[in-house]
Parts: structure tokens; sequence; C-alpha cells
């Protein structure tokens, strides 16, 4: 039972950042163990903005790690001697905890052979790269982590969130979605429910040179899209082809540079509800989580099976 | 249309089929129309309370003190969406929510009628035993799972398994309905103004579905039945009672009942059970 919310503004940038915080505070009850934020800045003119972490949260508001400072340390730099073996230039460099990290650069080359060799440097993982697209999840609850990160006065247009309730994996940062579509840059996912299949795909996907860095069912979602995305299809097309060959009970989130869109399995077992107006949409599993950017009365509905739904920035 | 000629009763025109028990109370018994600590309340006699910054339990306390000093009408205001509102209220009274309700918004409720200004989540009025509950926007998934008596309507859309499990009572939904409406249900009536979504029926026992529109598809033991003039004058009057403006004439209505494939379904041989499973 877990909680995920998007909201899109039109045409518009605003503090999405807060819209996306009081929202996912009020899915609090439906996953307590992580809280994942993807959310989608300005775009970048020039270079891209990746979100990386080189090792895992201890525990809920700990923030720290197993790891030694120096590992630490030796990992941060081995990240940072591949991005300038690979000829990127990084140009500004911030971390709120000392295992996750936010780094603008300029690339012009590989963004896959970047971002591959990037990982294997030890428990090394990008949560995202972009051009407007800043992944960031951590554990404990939406305030919890945007407290720690700074989130709430992140300028958008659109983000999607994620609260947690384990049931498939464990309780760290990297089964905590959202997930990114890697290597597509501002990619990301979020999913409620249990697919049936994700070892018939994930098969199939790693023998296309996929990689999976948790084994969260939840993953498959993103690189399948990706993988659609490589072969030149459609964002709303991928997503109708995956009620069809995605197994279970799903209903999922997700946003690409300029759209927001949702996907409903065919038994309609998880739970969304929307609200649409001129200048903005917000889903959520719950009206509730609505409600906390909207305190008046709204008017809302429930998507039904099988409907796929796109909006645009 | 046995029911209706051998009329006895207020009760006896509830026309069952099937193996459905008609079973009759007798007026004189009193313990079976009223409950242990239910109170005498004056409709006239109204409040409201404020849901604003507090729990569903607190809420549901509240209204519980309010019936209990003879309020008849309740108007709660900035419900917010919060979930399990107005559950388990066993008393007569006219009920008011100024805004949508969360997920199980009035469960297990026994008389009051129910008014909400809103929307309503998953699983709204389930296992209701009587009273009326309207909905003025759209309900979510389950609305009125394993209802048992009462008039549950929606003026707008209800979501996936509409009617799961019901056992008595009526689902009027002025819009179009999901998946899986009337999923297992042993008795009772569902009307759908508008159109109904895929598997409808699925694995019915019982009970009548109506359709103003066209389902997708029909679920397993769920076959299209005739209707008659008593229906037709039924469903006219439910509709012009809930003030649904339906487009569709009362006569056009289309009726699915279940097809009872899986009626003897314990008498039947291992293998035929296969093929029913498929």
């Amino acid at each position: 039972m877990c909680g995920i919310a998007g909201v899109i503004n039109k045409k518009k940038t605003v503090n999405v950042g807060e819209q996306m915080g009081l929202m996912l505070q009020g899915l609090k009850h439906r996953g307590p163990d992580s809280t994942g934020y993807a959310m989608y800045g300005t775009p970048l003119k020039k270079g891209f903005v990746m979100r990386f972490k080189i090792s895992e949260n201890e525990a809920e508001k700990v923030n720290a790690t197993v790891d030694s400072p120096a590992d630490l340390k030796n990992r941060k730099n081995a990240v940072d001697s591949i991005l300038k073996k690979h000829g990127a230039k990084v140009t500004k460099e911030s971390s709120s905890t000392p295992y996750a990290f936010r780094y603008i650069f300029d690339f012009k080359g590989d963004l896959t052979d970047l971002a591959t060799e990037i990982e294997t440097v030890e428990k090394t993982e990008i949560l995202s790269i972009g051009k407007g697209l800043e992944l960031i999840k951590d554990l404990g609850d939406a305030n919890t982590v945007s407290n720690q990160y700074g989130l709430d006065k992140f300028m958008g247009t659109h983000g999607i969130g994620h609260t947690r309730m384990a049931t498939e994996s464990d309780v760290d940062i990297k089964s905590a979605h959202p997930y990114w579509a890697f290597p597509f840059e501002d990619v990301s996912v979020v999913h409620n429910g249990q697919l049936t299949n994700y070892w018939g795909n994930r098969r199939v996907l790693e023998r296309k040179g996929y990689r999976f860095n948790s084994n969260c069912d939840s993953e498959i979602i993103a690189v399948y899209i990706a993988d659609k995305m490589a072969n030149g299809i459609e964002l709303e097309k991928a997503m109708h082809d995956s009620l069809d060959e995605l197994d279970g009970v799903f209903t999922y989130v997700v946003a690409t540079k300029d759209q927001l869109g949702m996907a409903k399995d065919h038994m309609a077992a998880k739970p969304m509800v929307i609200y649409e107006s001129k200048d903005i949409v917000a889903c959520a599993s719950e009206e509730v989580a609505i409600r906390n950017i909207f305190p008046h009365e709204i008017k809302t509905y429930d998507p039904y099976e099988a409907e796929v739904k796109v909006w645009q920035a | 249309m046995a029911g209706i000629t051998k009329r006895t009763t207020a009760f006896d025109d509830e026309n069952l089929s099937g193996r459905s028990q008609k079973l009759y109370f007798e007026v004189t018994e009193e313990e079976n129309y009223t409950y242990y600590g239910n109170h005498e309340v004056d409709f006239n006699k109204r409040t409201s309370i404020d849901c604003e910054g507090i729990d569903a339990h607190v809420l549901n306390q509240k209204i519980r003190d309010a019936i209990r000093k003879g309020y008849g009408s309740i108007v709660i205001k900035n419900p917010g969406a919060k979930h399990s509102l107005g559950v388990g209220i066993l008393n007569k009274l006219n009920l008011i929510f100024e805004g949508s309700l969360g997920y199980f918004g009035i469960g297990c409720i026994d008389g009051p009628t129910v008014r909400v200004n809103g929307r309503v989540g998953w699983s709204c009025a389930e296992n209701m035993m009587s009273g009326k509950v309207v909905v003025e926007n759209n309900a979510g998934s389950c609305f009125g799972a394993a209802l048992r008596g009462g008039d549950l309507i929606v003026k707008g859309d209800a979501g996936a398994r509409t009617g799961i499990d019901m056992k008595g009572g009526t689902i009027l939904i002025g819009g179009n309905a999901g998946a899986y409406t009337g999923f297992m249900m042993q008795r009772g009536r569902i009307i759908v103004c508008g159109d109904v979504n895929a598997n409808m029926g699925d694995s019915m026992y019982d009970g009548i579905i109506f359709v103003g529109g066209e389902p997708h598809s029909l679920g397993t033991d769920c076959v299209p039945g005739e209707m008659n003039e008593h229906e037709v004058r039924w469903l006219e009057q439910k509709i012009k009672n809930a003030e649904i403006d339906c487009k569709v004439p009362a006569s056009k209505f289309k009726k699915y009942v279940a097809g009872r494939m899986l009626w003897n379904y314990d008498n039947l041989e291992p293998a035929e059970k296969k093929g029913i499973l498929g």
C-alpha cells in the first residue's frame, strides 16, 4: 500500500517542492518507510544536473552511513575522475548529506557510457540525470526528506513523488521510489502495486543491456518505458502497451521533461484520484493528499481500469 | 410475479428469485425494529460540527453525542476528504456532509439519511444496513461493497467493483460505472443510467443489474434477462425519486441477471468444475 502523487502546473513555474511535500505528507499513512521526489525545475540551457548517492542511509533521521568518511571520499573522488575522463566539466556541486550529491556539469559525449561507468564505483547509484529532473529519495516521511534536502523552495513546473511501504524488497534508498529511467534524461516513474511477471521482463530487458540497481518490481516500469521511448515510441503509446505487457495490479505515474502521465491496470485494483483544472493537474492515491494543496472543495474523479492519461506542462 | 400477487406485508414486494429465502418479521415484534441504545431524535433540531483539525474517530463520537442529545439534523463542515467519517451510525438521522469524503465513508450505517455534497472515495457505505445515501459528485471504487439494504445513490460516476458482494438494497448510479460492477453480488439491485465497463456482474449469484447504456462486456455468470412492467415502473420511480436526469427512458433499460452456472457448483463432477474455471 504505497502512496503516489503527481502535480503539473501548466505553462508556469511555481514552488513545486512545496506542493509535492504537502501532498506526500498527506499520504504518509500509506507508506512510512521512505519518501522520494522527482521534480522538474527550469531546464538548463547548457549541461546536465545529476543527483547521485555513494552509500546508503543507515536509518531514518540518522543521516549517516556504515561506511567510513575515507571510503566516501574515495568514492566521490572516483566519480569526479570518471567525469573528468569523459570530458564532463563540473560547474557546480552541493550535498545535503554525506552520501548524496548534486552536480551540474557540461557534457557533450555519450550519457549512457558516462552513467554506466560512474555506477561501477562501489555502492554508487545515479538517482537522476537530466536538464530539469532532480530526483531525491531517502528514508523517512515527506517532511523529513524535504527538510534534509531543502526541497520546500524548489521552483519548477511538475513533479511526482512516492511514500513507500516496503513489501517486496528492503527498506533502503536504492529500493525507494521514484526511479529514473536509466539512461534517459528527464524520465522518472513512481508506482503503487505489485508486478507478477517482474523476473521474466527483467531478464528480457537485461539481455538488451539495461541495468537494474534494486530488486524492486517498480524499477522495471521505468526501464520498460525507457526502452520503448528509445525505440521511438511516444510516451502515451508506451504506457498503453505496458497495460498488456506488465502483469499484476498497479497504478503508476510517469514524468518526462514536459509531460506527466498516469496509467491504471485492467483490474483497477490500486487507487488514483485526479483533479484537473485549467492551470493545474494533481493526481494522488487519495483525495486527502490533493486537498492538502487545495483546502477548498474541488471536483475530483477516479480514472477507470486500463486508463492512460498524459498532460502537458 | 408471485411476490406481488401474494402481497401481504410491506416487505412482501421484494421479488426474490433463486434460492434466496423470504423471511418476514411480525410488525408486533418490536425488538425486531429497535436497538438497545437507539435514540429518539427531532429532525427539526439542527446542529453543525466542524471537521477542520479533528480526526475521524473524534468526529464520529461527536455525531453520536449529538444524537444522544436528540439532534435529528447534523451538518458536517469541512470534511476535507478524510477517511472513515460518519461510520457506524445506527440511528435515524439527517446527516449532511458539506464536502468530500475519503475512504470508507459512512460505512456500517443503519438508518440515517445522508447527503454528501462532494465526492466519496473507496468503499463508501460499505455494509450499509438501511437508510439512504445521496452522493452529489462521483464515487470511487467498491461503492456500496457488501451492501445489505437501503438506497445508495451517486449522481456522477462510480468506480470499479461497485456493489461487490452486495447482499441486498439498491445502488443507483447517475453516470457510468467501472469494471466488475456487481462482482459476486448475491442479492439486491444495481441501476446504472450510463455505461458499465468490462466484466459486469462477474460471478454473480443472484440479484439484478439494470443498465441504461451499454455494458462493455459481461462477466462469467451474468446473462441478459427480460424486463417486466413492474420493473419498468419501479425503475421510473427510483430514478425520479433520486432526482437523476436520466436520458434513457426506464423502458429502454437492459436487465441482467445471474446465469447460475456456478449455482450447483458443489454438485458438479471435478471435470465439470474444471470446465467452469477454464
